[in-house]
């Protein structure tokens, strides 16, 4: 029995024909050598990442420096290698949605610790013998 | 109920139902990642000293990563990882070339290249044992081996998956039918997407745990 899904997905499903499903010849010889330049790209980049790492920065712009090309990293491994570049909307959707959990789930975490200061203050000005 | 095993995609979704299984999949693993950093930002903004004092001996207080981690062997095994996805994607390119014998090299260095990352991870392991730093050691160990064994943990699932469709699986292309084979290279285009996703959970944990 194949599975009922709401009519709304088939707005999701575009006219283009995904790249790993309908390629020629050709168009696979193209995507090689793409996966090469991607894979000396990456190389390079991590040579930066640790040389960067042996500046005497300090730790904001270092950690700022460092995430930045960890996301480009991992941007040119998400699209050419996972094939994002020509993938699906419906993909593109569940990778969004996860994205915005894990956004939530980060804020939650720093909430938490911002939290703390915040409670921390306050029990700071409450009157002498009051038990939160 | 039975899902149709086909590789065609849906006219719904647009896609074939193993690639959207995989994604969604994929989907679970970044929060399951994605909590272990969140507890990794967690543990470090609220220490006072990072990677802070190591019971070795004599105690000993650490100031970065660098002096208690090896980044050389690190930035070794992500090359060594980042190459395997490239070989990852070359042999499901093989496929589409109908080039069984250059799917089978290049498949074959991507398990020997993954097998290389963990033997290197041994040989980083090892070196902390020898200096009895364990993950009860500090918040820096703990997370430190909880986020790299996890990750080992998905790279020997990878081995055991390539190694599969190395071997034993390949019995499915030979078979020689066009519908089988599409149904092969589907299975390694899909078994490649959790590859990649390996390679780029290493590419956010190794700055992250070893150079910042």
């Amino acid at each position: 029995m194949d599975l009922p899904l709401p009519d709304d997905l088939f707005d999701l499903a575009d006219k283009r024909v995904t790249m790993a499903e309908e390629m020629t010849l050709e168009d696979v010889r193209e995507h090689v050598k793409v996966y090469l330049w991607v894979f000396a790209s990456l190389a390079i980049l991590t040579v930066v990442t640790v040389l960067v790492s042996y500046l005497s920065i300090s730790f904001t712009p270092a950690l700022l420096i460092a995430l930045a090309i960890a996301t480009l990293k991992a941007t040119l491994v998400a699209l050419y290698f996972m094939h994002l570049v020509s993938e699906r909307q419906v993909i593109l959707w569940v990778l969004l949605v996860s994205g915005i959990f894990l956004i939530a789930m980060f804020a939650l975490f720093i909430g938490a610790y911002a939290d703390q200061e915040a409670i921390a203050a306050l029990i700071k000005f409450l009157p002498t013998g009051h038990v939160a | 109920m039975q899902i149709p095993y086909e590789v065609t995609a849906r006219p719904d979704t647009g896609v074939n139902n193993a690639k959207l299984g995989i994604w969604l999949f994929l989907a679970s693993e970044v929060m399951l990642f994605g909590g272990l950093f969140a507890a990794y930002v967690f543990l470090r903004i609220g220490a006072d000293a990072w990677p802070g004092m190591m019971v070795y001996g004599t105690e000993m207080m650490a100031e970065r990563a660098d002096e208690i981690l090896n980044v050389p062997l690190a930035t070794l095994n992500t090359m060594i990882l980042i190459a395997s996805s490239v070989t990852m994607v070359m042999s499901w390119a093989a496929l589409k070339m109908d080039r069984f014998d250059r799917y089978k090299l290049y498949m074959g260095l991507t398990i020997l290249l993954a097998l290389g990352f963990l033997v290197v991870k041994a040989f980083e392991y090892g070196d902390k044992f020898d200096h009895h730093w364990y993950a009860s050691t500090n918040n820096f160990l703990g997370i430190y081996f909880v986020l790299t064994g996890l990750h080992a943990i998905h790279v020997t699932g990878g081995i055991v998956l390539n190694a599969y469709f190395w071997g034993p699986g390949t019995k499915l292309w030979k078979r020689g039918t066009p519908r089988d084979k599409a149904h092969f290279t589907n299975r390694i285009e899909v078994a490649g997407l959790y590859w990649h996703f390996v390679d780029l959970v290493w590419i956010f944990l190794f700055p992250m745990i070893y150079l910042i």
